[in-house]
């Protein structure tokens, strides 16, 4: 997996090349917008990592550059800015996902695996499996080892993202963006109780729990190995 | 500069005594002249009709009669037929008729010199008309009110330039006080104030103004200076305590093992500094306005019921009521994932200081005035002279800070508030705290 990573602060830049390569990503970098955009339309990249801010072009304009020279790779903002309308602009310019600094490298690193995984070809997909738990999504059914589970709708949805993302570190903020469509940080971790009720429902009484949390990350949801 | 206002003061001032004295000595010049045009036609027509005894004999009586009027009919050899001057004055006649001179007027026992203003006319014959006025008073009257405008126009330049002296003086010694004033608080004493005669002129008015401005500032500063001291306090903490267990950690022999867990512990403390941080800016930049122009059409409903939904498992989890009272199509306008936040907070808020078995309230309900949107607890509530406190950045009430949280979650709430232009209100739930948020109506 190809990372290109678009960011001006050279200690940052480096650093997260540094965390990246660790989790197994080819990383490159580029210092300013000409030179990234020259690189992100003639490399093959899985994810472009891009700051809003850059010398010479910003990350709008880069990324919108990017779109219409037909550039499909998926694209994560960084911005320090982090105002409503921000978030808005970059998903307007042709943004994938959008992250405000200052954040935690494992939320960097569960929205790239995130957006690496969308790109993916995506057929229709009527029905998810993880292990023994599986879901109807035209039913709206969900069972474990054929045992039917009742789930509230958002329980529901909670799942389905869960389950999409199977195998991988979902961030408490990506849930709240992706589930509740919340863009805001509660104080306490509501979705801590959130989870472990959807714990209580396909974990209970199950030998082998699938969710899991990934302590100072978020949750995973896994088959036992 | 005052010079130059003393001088044209005083110009002006001669300009409009000059303008008084000529327009009001030549209307009374001009109604003598007609006068005595008008008479001359009289005794033309007269003469025209009794021939020169007729003309004669009426100059004769009113050189008698008219004591203020001067006559003199002669031949056309010089004698004098009628009237009441001695001989021909001895000046010559203007081009246009009129002459001006002096004649001995008899006064009593002596004569006096008067000025007298009169027109020469021929009549046919070659009869020699003089008819004129004594213009002596008026001359007097003309000269007394000259001199009684150049004493008013004295007296106003000499009152002027007292006056003028006294208001500049006090004046400047007002600029100068104001001036004094702006040099100490440069110097670091923002509680001074610009003085206020109480004279209510344009000068107090000013320095009311700039002494309201100062308050503002000076409540800024406190205000800022608050939060950087809180700021400092508040992360401290937990940045001494990251270091010292890297420190610690450091002693350990590296084959022991353990780092793991110092690590994660340090990354969950960074990242709470980290979420103050990003609180505090939120704070700011909601406090700025800057957000205002991303204020959207929203359902107010939509909004408490998603924050009510987030937190009704938390409410429960700890054997809370969670009571939601939502009232439909309540419009509202404003910044979503703000107010969203906001909501949040004060759930989270209410959950966290209500203790176990007590309820919590969600209202929202289109009021008189506009959306009124409420989270009451039973909880152990706020005192009445700690409501404001608790707005500011950093305050928290438990003084052990047993409870988790920043003491920023009010103080968002609060700017968010402002930024709608609603009013927050925070009130005794007897027993718990009530807090009202007033959106204005749309």
């Amino acid at each position: 997996m190809r990372v290109l990573v678009i960011e001006d602060d050279r200690r940052a830049a480096e650093y997260m090349q540094k965390g990246l390569q660790e989790s197994g990503y080819l990383v490159e970098l580029a210092s300013d917008g000409i030179e990234g955009l020259a690189m992100a339309q003639s490399g093959d990249f899985d994810v472009l990592v891009v700051d809003r801010m850059l010398p010479r072009l910003d990350g709008l304009t880069l990324v919108s550059q990017l779109r219409a020279g037909g550039g499909e790779t998926p694209v994560l903002f960084l911005s320090a800015l982090g105002q409503v309308d921000d978030r808005v602009k970059g998903l307007k310019a042709g943004g994938d996902d959008y992250l405000a600094k200052p954040y935690a490298f494992t939320e960097l690193l569960a929205r790239i695996e995130a957006l690496v995984r969308r790109r993916a070809p995506q057929q229709v997909e009527t029905h998810l499996q993880v292990a023994d738990l599986t879901m109807d999504l035209l039913q709206r059914r969900v069972a474990r080892a054929d045992k039917r589970l009742i789930l509230q709708p958002r329980e529901f949805r909670l799942l389905e993202y869960m389950m999409r993302n199977a195998g991988r570190v979902v961030t408490r903020t990506m849930l709240l963006e992706n589930v509740w469509e919340y863009h805001f940080d509660p104080q306490t971790n509501v979705i801590d109780v959130h989870i472990s009720r959807l714990r209580g429902k396909i974990d209970k009484g199950f030998a082998k729990p699938l969710l899991h949390t990934v302590r100072g990350a978020g949750y995973c949801l896994r088959a036992p190995d | 500069m005052a010079l130059g206002y003393l001088v044209l003061f005083g110009l002006s001032s001669l300009a409009l005594m000059a303008f008084l004295f000529w327009t009001t000595n030549g209307l009374i010049a001009r109604q003598t002249d007609d006068t005595i045009r008008a008479e001359i036609t009289g005794l033309a027509e007269q003469y025209r009709r009794s021939g020169t005894t007729g003309l004669r004999n009426i100059v004769a009586e009113r050189s008698r009669n008219q004591r203020s009027s001067v006559y003199l009919l002669t031949t056309p050899t010089g004698r004098i037929l009628a009237g009441n001057l001695d001989g021909w004055p001895p000046v010559p006649t203007q081009a246009d008729g009129w002459m001006d001179f002096t004649f001995e007027r008899p006064v009593g026992q002596s004569t006096e010199t008067h000025q007298a203003r009169a027109r020469h006319f021929r009549l046919a014959g070659d009869f020699q008309l003089l008819v004129g006025r004594d213009v002596q008073e008026r001359i007097d009257i003309g000269s007394r009110v000259r001199q009684s405008l150049i004493w008013a126009l004295a007296l106003t330049v000499v009152l002027g330039l007292i006056g003028g002296v006294v208001m500049s003086r006090n004046m400047l010694g007002r600029i100068d006080a104001i001036n004094k004033t702006s040099q100490d608080i440069m110097a670091g004493d923002l509680s001074r104030r610009v003085p206020v005669t109480g004279s209510g002129d344009e000068m107090d008015r000013l320095a009311s103004q700039l002494n309201d401005m100062l308050a503002q500032i000076e409540r800024l500063m406190t205000a800022m200076r608050q939060v950087t001291d809180n700021v400092a306090h508040d992360l401290r903490g937990p940045l001494s305590r990251m270091r010292s267990r890297m420190e610690v950690a450091l002693m350990k022999k590296p084959e022991a093992g353990g780092y793991r867990d110092i690590l994660e512990a340090s990354i969950e403390d960074s990242e709470r500094l980290l979420n103050t941080f990003n609180e505090l800016l939120k704070i700011a930049r909601a406090e700025s306005g800057s957000e205002a122009s991303d204020m959207k059409d929203l359902d107010l409903g939509t909004v408490a019921r998603g924050a009510a939904e987030l937190y009704e498992p938390v409410a429960e989890d700890k054997g809370l009521t969670l009571h939601v009272d939502i009232e439909a199509g309540v419009a509202g306008r404003g910044i979503e994932p703000l107010l969203s936040q906001a909501v949040a907070n004060l759930l989270d808020n209410a959950i966290k200081y209500t203790e176990p078995g007590g309820h919590v309230t969600v209202r929202l309900a289109q009021g008189e005035t506009g959306p009124v949107f409420m989270v009451a607890d039973s909880g152990p509530g706020i005192p009445a002279d700690q409501r404001d406190r608790v707005l500011e950045r950093f305050v928290r009430l438990d003084a052990s800070r047993s409870k988790a949280g920043s003491g920023l979650g009010l103080s968002l709430v609060n700017a968010v508030a402002q930024l709608h232009g609603a009013q927050l209100v925070l009130e005794d739930n007897s027993p718990g705290l009530r807090v009202t948020i007033r959106f204005p109506s749309t």
